[in-house]
């Protein structure tokens, strides 16, 4: 039980404070690193919690796809530093006040400050409840069945957001040779051979 | 306080939610920062997400938690690829230039 709070407390405190540094960080690429930081400590919140699933799902498709997506494409545009961090001291005054004020409205709304609301103190002092079967069997029995439509929804999802980033990225360009193969095997004869007479000592 | 209950997690959700807005704020010129932000915005939702789930006893929130993950790939994806072909055009990805389609 104290383990467990202990590993909460300092699993949450990495969260946060990884979330901050991808704000504040000077460098892109130390905030899509400080970004995977969030994710493994998220996830590891997730185990915590008995959602096993979930938490593997996270590290690799954030961990594994998105976040080396966000590195690479970081890493590939040179981003002139000086003139991207232009304002940032301007704006920050008014955002802290925004940012304060938000998670104040949240914390009060949600009721871990202050006095909570129903369900969040009913919930709360129920504890985690511990499922018949284990968490990945229990997701796939309703994924599978109850809401196979929209898994499946989910799929063209990704589907349009494949094909729509291949599309938008994709451009021929004008100076470079490239092997087209269809074009190759449906030469005619006509245009690939042609005979020619060579006359005697005079060669090609 | 050693009890982690569900107001533990809307704690931790709530901050990384305040953070990702502050931080779209904060790096108004930096497209990519921006992104991050979303994605950390869309993280908080997913902690509130599988929290409630795994104090109700119910795991569809854990199966929407899935569900926001893909459309958060697919967020990604797309506006880096937007980024990207954008970067080739101008030659730089501020915010403020981006207005040039504005009629």
């Amino acid at each position: 039980m104290v383990l467990q709070a202990i590993a909460f407390y300092v699993f949450a405190a990495v969260t946060i404070g990884a979330a901050a540094m991808v704000v504040t960080s000077r460098n892109p690429v130390y905030s899509v690193l400080f970004l995977i930081l969030a994710f493994f400590n998220a996830a590891a919140l997730f185990v915590l919690i008995g959602a096993e699933f979930i938490a593997m799902i996270l590290v690799i498709v954030y961990v594994g796809a998105v976040a080396v997506l966000f590195l690479f494409v970081v890493m590939m545009l040179d981003i002139n530093l000086a003139r991207i961090r232009e304002g940032f001291l301007r704006y920050l005054p008014v955002g802290a006040l925004i940012g304060i004020v938000l998670a104040a409205e949240i914390l009060f709304g949600v009721g871990v400050l202050g006095s909570a609301p129903g369900t969040v103190k009913t919930l709360s002092r129920a504890g985690a409840q511990v499922l018949s079967v284990e968490n990945t069997r229990a997701i796939g029995r309703v994924l599978y069945t109850q809401y196979f439509y929209i898994f499946q929804a989910a799929g063209v999802v990704l589907l349009v957001a494949m094909i729509g980033a291949i599309v938008l990225t994709l451009r021929r360009r004008p100076g470079v040779r490239r092997q087209r193969v269809s074009e190759q095997l449906y030469r005619p004869k006509e245009q690939a051979i042609s005979v020619v007479k060579v006359p005697t000592r005079g060669g090609v | 306080m050693l009890a982690i209950g569900l107001g533990h997690y809307l704690f931790v959700a709530a901050i990384v939610f305040t953070f990702g807005v502050f931080g779209i704020f904060l790096n108004r010129k930096n497209v990519i920062v921006i992104l991050m932000c979303v994605e950390l915005m869309l993280l908080s939702v997913n902690i509130n997400l599988v929290a409630f789930s795994v104090f109700q006893g119910n795991v569809v929130g854990q199966v929407f938690a899935m569900l926001v993950l893909t459309v958060a790939a697919a967020e990604a994806a797309i506006g880096l690829a937007i980024l990207v072909a954008y970067f080739r055009v101008r030659g730089t990805i501020e915010v403020e230039d981006i207005s040039a389609m504005k009629g």
